[in-house]
């Protein structure tokens, strides 16, 4: 029996349409590749030529003065009960009191695994989410504390590029429509005026501006990322939230996508809140990178300090569970610091140090007090008691002092614990790990 | 948390009978209503006992398709396979849906990437374990099946096995749901398993563990395992030969340690040129590979990567747009097989490709 359906319907191909190709009506022998075609051409097929297109790993402007300052950022989800009358019973505390600054046209990667809250952290700076208590402060205003309509001149500022590119561009809408719908909105510049804008978008992005009529589905992955990335693009933002923008993507195009991003901070001086679960990725594309683990930072530094110096026993084991390529020359596996069990439940988080059940050095004092994030260095802060290099950690907590506790983190009768320990920026002096000292560049 | 010592991956085993996986010439196309799709074309590779083989390359370009031809998971009806499978001996192009059946799940596993949709939503994690063990044990009675369940839950690392084999999927978390479809393709000691894309979903942390559990017990059952992956750092750590793969052909083959230190094929140069690595020097270039896969349609002349290939311009003439390179043993061996025209692609790796994407390198092999 034949697969064909229109045999068994005793329906001509011809009638329906469906079989073009065997009624001949589609000529295969003109078509060329479709997809090649959305794409500006690349030229010469040089190695040179390619390879001077290609980026070395981003670097940190130590004068640019932080455009985004986020304050004790928090998150709470209600859990409600089941029933008629649904009662709050428990919060689910996806960000929990967290701080960092993004530089101006600089990045900063937020890493960590799933559930962590890296996420939702994007989405509270987009205020897609109002969050429960902090501040997020940008070009003097609080978005935190706005209004969704105060916020609408705000959003042209602050846009994001998604994760998944088969979602997050409407089906039925053209490649023009979904790149021009934000100067529709924001009434930015009048309608004869969108067109043009919107090709002279999908240029930067790489794509024929002449496609504007298309609709995704004619896209390919990394040609729809680019759409994507396009239509982040459209207000001219100052911040890009970029939610795991490459990881829906093939090896081969998540390299264009890469360096799309960095030729569009290069040219337009847009900073970045770079979140993956890729720590090379985030490697390359950051010099500043913050590490979380469920709704709390553990440890934020620069490139160099939280790759090569990692002070938290967490981003000791995250690093260690990167597979290498450069394993290959040796063979076998590397050696590695294995975690054990899952994530532990943010509705019911463990006291103290939230790592602990998970951490080979957690000790009486990491039950009851928690860590606080401490600067330890000129670019470094670690939350830790036991803070230190891979193999090098301390037997006695480095914290006591600052915190007035005892090494089992019963409070010192007496002792005043340091009123403020962490701002969202870093200081000009720190807390020096060999010395238990104050000390300062 | 526990430091674990280094084990170098299992040594290649002397096999009497040669290798338990033999694929030669295999070719799988797909009618449309375009025209007919080649998937696969000349595909050649084996696998002995013990031994793991990563094959890597971009999506379409037929990894799972020639994985699922050795499965038999094919519609007979529509995909049209020639060449020759043999696992074990027993050819496997052309069995019986009845024969086939008999082998799959019994003598070869597969692992699949999305463990929830792999997983039936509405059967317990044991139903649906102790399901796999009663089909290739017909004397088995019910009980057996659920100690043997149980017994798998344990083995791949899940806590209160007992308690945990009565859940559903969606009670898992996502990497126990992997170690639980871990647990359901072992059920039986397949000596062939194959795992696409097993850890792709998944955290840094959790791909770890799965690794090893992987490693693990491919060394207790000895069992022949094919990786489809397109993370080379996995293969790297994983694997003991490599096959990539472009355009439903195989375009350069050799040990892991071959393919990833000196390959041979611009290809394999782009796949490592476009990926940064955690510990590599910060002044690496990102250099991706311009371009779309091709459609396999209607397929390049001559060798299928020349549109997107930098180093075209090295060849003399039009020869990579007009013929399709054999596979040829290259430089570093002959177990070292690269489908391209290049005269010297060692000296164009080694002074052109390398300084750009390993600097470090360069400098310690002067």
């Amino acid at each position: 029996m034949t697969q064909d359906p229109n045999t068994r319907a005793e329906v001509e191909p011809t009638e329906i349409g469906a079989n073009a190709a065997e009624t001949g009506e589609r000529r295969l022998e003109d078509t060329h590749d479709v997809t090649a075609d959305h794409e500006v051409p690349i030229g010469d097929l040089d190695f040179a030529a390619v390879a001077e297109h290609g980026h070395v790993a981003a670097e940190r402007d130590p004068d640019a003065p932080a455009v985004l300052t986020v304050d004790n950022l928090k998150m709470y989800f209600p859990v409600k009960s089941s029933g008629l009358v649904r009662r709050t019973i428990g919060q689910v505390q996806a960000v929990d009191g967290i701080s960092f600054e993004v530089p101006k046209g600089g990045s900063l990667g937020l890493v960590g695994e799933s559930g962590c809250g890296k996420s939702t952290t994007g989405r509270l700076i987009t205020r897609l989410y109002t969050p429960t208590g902090g501040s997020m402060m940008f070009e003097g205003q609080d978005l935190a504390k706005l209004s969704n309509r105060e916020m609408k001149p705000l959003r042209r500022d602050v846009q994001m590029i998604f994760q998944d590119p088969y979602t997050s561009l409407n089906p039925r809408h053209t490649v023009g429509t979904i790149v021009g719908a934000p100067l529709e909105v924001h009434n930015i510049v009048p309608k004869k005026q969108v067109i043009p804008r919107v090709k002279e978008l999908l240029e930067v992005v790489g794509l024929n501006p002449e496609h504007y009529n298309r609709y995704p589905n004619e896209f390919s992955g990394g040609q729809r990322q680019r759409i994507g990335i396009a239509r982040a693009l459209t207000l001219n933002p100052k911040i890009l939230v970029a939610d795991e923008p490459v990881s829906a993507l093939d090896v081969s195009i998540q390299a264009q996508v890469v360096n799309l991003l960095q030729d569009i901070q290069r040219e337009f001086d847009v900073a970045f809140l770079f979140i993956a679960h890729d720590l090379a990725i985030v490697r390359h594309f950051c010099p500043e990178i913050a590490v979380m683990y469920l709704g709390k930072i553990v440890e934020i530094g620069d490139r160099e300090t939280i790759y090569s110096h990692p002070h938290h026993p967490y981003t000791q084991a995250l690093l260690s569970a990167v597979p290498d390529v450069k394993q290959a020359a040796v063979g076998g596996r590397r050696e590695r610091i294995r975690l054990e069990g899952d994530v532990p439940s943010p509705i019911n988080p463990p006291s103290g140090c939230r790592f602990r059940t998970r951490c080979q050095f957690a000790q009486e004092i990491c039950a009851k007090v928690e860590p606080p994030l401490l600067q330890i260095g000129k670019r470094h802060k670690v939350a830790c008691h036991f803070a230190g290099e891979l193999g090098a950690h301390p037997a006695t907590p480095v914290t006591t002092e600052i915190l007035g506790v005892d090494d089992q983190g019963s409070a010192v009768p007496g002792a005043t614990p340091a009123a403020r320990l962490s701002i969202p920026g870093y200081e000009k002096t720190w807390y020096d790990l060999d010395t238990k000292q104050t000390a300062g560049a | 948390m526990t430091s674990i010592p280094v084990t170098p991956s299992s040594a290649a085993s002397s096999d009497p009978e040669g290798p338990y996986l033999q694929v030669e010439d295999l070719q799988v196309t797909f009618p449309t209503q375009d025209g007919p799709v080649t998937a696969v074309k000349g595909l050649s590779y084996s696998v002995a006992k013990g031994q793991t083989l990563g094959i890597v390359g971009e999506s379409g370009s037929g990894k799972s398709v020639s994985s699922m031809a050795v499965m038999g998971l094919h519609d007979a009806k529509s995909a049209r396979i020639s060449g020759s499978i043999r696992v074990g001996g027993t050819e496997i192009v052309g069995l019986g849906e009845s024969r086939m059946r008999s082998l799959r799940g019994n003598s070869m596993a597969m692992i699949f990437q999305d463990a929830l949709a792999a997983l039936h939503p509405f059967y317990k994690i044991g139903k649906q374990l102790e399901e796999a063990y009663l089909v290739h044990h017909s004397s088995a009675s019910k009980r057996d099946a659920r100690r043997k369940a149980i017994e798998m839950l344990d083995r791949v690392g899940i806590p209160q096995p007992d308690r945990r084999v009565d859940d559903f999927p969606h009670q898992f978390s996502g990497g126990m749901r992997q170690r639980a479809m871990i647990a359901m393709g072992l059920i039986n000691d397949p000596s062939l398993l194959i795992a696409d894309e097993p850890t792709t979903a998944l955290d840094v942390t959790v791909q770890a563990q799965i690794l090893d559990l992987l490693q693990d017990l491919q060394r207790e059952f000895n069992s022949a395992v094919i990786i489809i992956t397109h993370d080379l750092g996995v293969i790297a750590e994983m694997a003991d030969d490599v096959l990539v793969m472009y355009a439903g052909r195989c375009v350069e083959y050799g040990t892991t340690k071959q393919i990833l230190t000196a390959p041979e094929m611009p290809y394999t140069w782009g796949l490592l040129s476009s990926i940064p690595d955690v510990r590599a020097s910060t002044d690496a270039r990102l250099i991706p590979i311009p371009g779309n896969p091709p459609s396999l349609l209607r397929p390049p002349s001559g060798c299928s990567f020349h549109p997107r290939c930098v180093h075209s311009d090295k060849v003399a003439g039009d020869l990579c747009s007009t013929e399709l390179p054999e596979l040829l043993p290259a430089s570093s061996g002959t177990a070292h097989l690269r489908r391209c025209h290049l005269a010297d692609p060692v000296g164009v790796y080694q002074s052109e490709v390398l300084p750009e994407i390993a600097p470090e390198l360069v400098e310690e092999t002067r």
